[in-house]
């Protein structure tokens, strides 16, 4: 059973997340949206979004950064695996009350307010719901970790992590002795990595889009789009015309006025 | 120079009565949907009111539109992309959908299905997002009409700067005019810049400011980016809307809805060139009151042999050059100058323009002492004070719009002279700086407005989109599968990807 959950499970989870990522970008984007619910109802929104999305970011790079760099990299640029550690305990702990505290507001607005709720899905509670438990989860292995600050488990989970993206055989059995709590949270994440597709989730990928779309590749503010087959040709400049300067013509703005008389 | 044309509409306020039936049909064909009760792409207000949203007009609440920085850049009000960027996770200028009303409907079944009872049945009012009882209506999309309301609520109205308001108070001095409302399709347009997603843009061939609905990620910035408050967050889809100036009717040469059945025929749609180089040139004038001006300098003539030459190069075809030349809208903006940008201090160089509405002698006493200059009376005693509407069209410019009712009282009064008297005076014509001919050919355009007056729209070329031989056979509007030939190739899963075809970004 720990084999199956924490050696083929995650490449289920995986692979369900990025098929079905792909599927609903390309069958159906006109459901990819944040389903932002500020419009009706501003109140607790945002103080509790901006809080639960700056811990969650911190959090999710903590997470990307400590598990998927190579061991060697610490050794190398000197970092203890104690140091690593409690970097990760405070970063991470700091990062996760903010998420919890933001996080609970949001649940709390969402579960009570009447327009909120009616116009909730079941997934909008729900992925809410799971993101919570496993903040309060990962804040729980804090209490674990506390006891046995030299960093040792922390380093099994980045043997595991990485072994699951190296397809490592054995990557399940390096946690085999891990305590539960760790492994509700790997499992729980490993959920919401398997729902990620069909919830609101997906806007996180086209948050992470946007700041290079809005920045890199859009020069100025404006967007103008063509339905032109062929496009127009690339010229600048008045075209100059032969009667043009025959007739004398007034310029353009100053010759609009509407004189009295010819 | 680079030519561009624009689909343009001016609205003849004088002649606007305030039936609604543009918000109406309007309501009709686009928003009587979930989600979008709320949002009327057309409404009309009553003025002086704070309007629909409430306020909407005051910037410094709601940041739409764009400043000149003090560097003299021109960016969006509510910051520059970085600042919007760092909003995206809670927008601090979005209107509460409070600001514009709650949407409701009325419990009309139960006025048949009650059991007998002491009291008449009746329908009560029930939330149509929450579907639950609503007990007192607080606001409604047109709360103000026909001067709805106390005068102290009403006369926040951001127009009144400038003006010593307290008189208009007093049932003796009181005035009304009607505003219609529609997205402008501005030239500048501060929603599309204000969209991280890239999803709203404008039209390279007509000027129209589309949302592209798949595009749309739901990050709203453009919902407060837009100054005139005309782009309504759908709660139910999570996507912005607006109005399309009913692209399809107008690519077939149509009016849209609101001015199709406009009882008034106050609406006018036509074709405008306008030099695409010199947008922000023209949007970033140093005073606000230069900006209307600036927005006339980048029209650019379609009479002028030049202009027409640069169009045909810039790709612009034929019938909508000839189009441009008889345009409606050229002839009220540019050679009449009596149709004014709604706004034009928000820097988005608007498209929907308005002819001011005349109004009453303020005061009957003062009419024959000082008020009438000949025939005519003086039009800074009229009713409604020039500074309220210039603060509403030429950022509080007063002299152009003294100019344009200056020149509708004069088409009055020659008009009168001509009917009733069978004179052709050409000295009242001549007073407003206009001749007998130019006035005559505004009271055919402006008071008998004919449909082809009115509505001079080329249709699209489709021949530049698509080859029309493929549509053979073809299933039409279709989405999904429904047209599926079983052929693989193009999508993911096989199918042709995009039944409509989607306009491209351009360079």
């Amino acid at each position: 059973m720990h084999d199956f959950l924490f050696g083929i499970f995650p490449y289920i989870a995986l692979g369900v997340a990025i098929m079905g990522t792909i599927a609903r970008y390309e069958r159906d984007q006109f459901t990819w949206k944040t389903s932002s619910s500020q419009l009706l109802r501003r109140r607790q929104l945002v103080v509790g979004s901006i809080l639960f999305h700056v811990g969650v970011l911190v959090i999710f790079f903590g997470h990307l950064v400590g598990l998927l760099t190579p061991i060697q990299v610490f050794e190398i640029i000197g970092i203890s695996h104690g140091a690593k550690q409690m970097l990760a305990l405070v970063v991470g702990g700091i990062a996760g009350v903010m998420a919890l505290i933001g996080g609970g507001m949001l649940f709390h607005r969402r579960w009570t307010d009447p327009r909120i709720r009616q116009t909730s899905s079941f997934w909008d509670i729900t992925i809410l719901a799971l993101l919570l438990v496993q903040l309060v989860l990962g804040l729980g292995t804090i209490l674990v970790s506390i006891d046995h600050l030299d960093g040792h488990e922390m380093v099994t989970f980045m043997y595991w992590a990485q072994g699951i993206f190296t397809f490592d055989p054995a990557a399940a059995s390096y946690i085999a002795d891990a305590a539960l709590v760790f492994k509700l949270h790997l499992l729980l994440g490993l959920v919401i990595i398997l729902v990620f597709p069909f919830t609101r989730l997906v806007h996180v990928l086209s948050g992470f889009a946007v700041p290079f779309r809005y920045l890199l590749t859009r020069p100025g503010y404006q967007v103008v789009r063509s339905r032109r087959s062929t496009p127009l040709p690339k010229r600048s400049g008045p075209v100059s015309s032969r009667q043009a300067t025959a007739e004398s013509k007034p310029a353009p703005p100053s010759g609009a006025a509407a004189g009295p008389a010819e | 120079m680079r030519v561009r044309a624009q689909i343009g509409m001016v609205l003849n306020l004088d002649k606007c009565i305030g039936c609604h039936t543009c918000s109406v049909t309007c309501k009709n064909v686009w928003t009587s949907r979930d989600g979008v009760e709320y949002a009327w792409f057309n409404n009309v207000e009553t003025k002086p009111g704070t309007g629909y949203p409430t306020d909407w007009e005051n910037q410094k609440r709601w940041k739409g539109g764009w400043e000149r920085t003090r560097s003299g850049k021109l960016q969006p009000r509510q910051g520059s992309k970085w600042r919007i960027l760092a909003n995206i996770f809670a927008n601090p200028d979005l209107p509460e959908i409070d600001d514009y009303y709650e949407p409701f409907d009325f419990d009309y079944d139960h006025l048949q299905s009650a059991p007998e009872m002491e009291a008449f049945p009746t329908a009560r009012a029930r939330s149509q997002v929450t579907g639950k009882r609503i007990e007192k209506i607080e606001k409604g999309p047109n709360w103000e009409e026909i001067l709805g309301g106390e005068f102290s609520k009403r006369s926040q109205d951001y127009n009144f700067e400038g003006v010593q308001k307290e008189i208009y108070g007093e049932y003796e001095n009181t005035f009304m005019m009607y505003l219609p409302r529609l997205c402008e399709h501005c030239l500048n347009p501060s929603c599309a810049a204000s969209c991280p997603s890239g999803a709203i843009y404008k039209r390279e061939e007509d000027g129209i400011v589309l949302i592209d609905q798949e595009k749309c990620r739901g990050w709203r910035m453009c919902v407060s980016g837009c100054p005139y408050k005309k782009v309504y967050y759908n709660w139910s889809t999570g996507k912005s809307e607006k109005c399309t100036l009913c692209y399809p009717r107008i690519e077939s040469g149509n009016p849209t809805v609101c001015s199709e059945t406009c009882v008034g025929r106050i609406r006018y749609i036509g074709v405008m060139l306008y030099d695409a180089d010199r947008i922000e040139e023209a949007a970033n004038v140093a005073d606000t009151k230069d900006l209307y001006d600036a927005q006339l300098g980048i029209f650019l003539d379609p009479h002028d042999p030049e202009v027409v030459e640069t169009a045909r190069a810039d790709g612009i075809p034929g019938d909508w050059i000839k189009a441009a030349q008889e345009s409606p809208i050229w002839k009220m903006a540019m050679e009449w100058k009596v149709a004014f940008p709604l706004h034009p201090e928000y820097r988005t160089l608007p498209m929907v323009w308005y002819i001011p509405p005349l109004s009453p002698i303020q005061n009957a006493a003062e009419a024959g002492a000082i008020g009438m200059e000949g025939a005519m009376p003086d039009v800074r005693n009229l009713r409604i004070p020039l500074r309220y509407l210039a603060n509403m069209l030429t950022a509080g410019d007063e002299a152009p719009i003294a100019q344009a009712l200056e020149r509708m009282l004069a088409m009055r009064s020659y008009m009168r002279t001509k009917t009733l008297e069978g004179v052709n005076d050409e000295g009242i014509a001549a007073r407003a700086g206009l001749s007998g001919r130019v006035i005559e050919d505004m009271y055919r355009i402006m008071a008998l407005a004919d449909y082809e007056d009115r509505f001079v729209i080329p249709t699209t070329h489709r021949e530049e989109v698509e080859d029309a031989y493929d549509l053979r056979g073809d299933c039409g509007f279709t989405d999904g599968n429904g047209c599926s030939t079983g052929i693989s190739g193009g999508s993911l899963f096989g199918g042709t990807r995009r039944p409509l075809k989607m306009p491209a970004e351009m360079q």
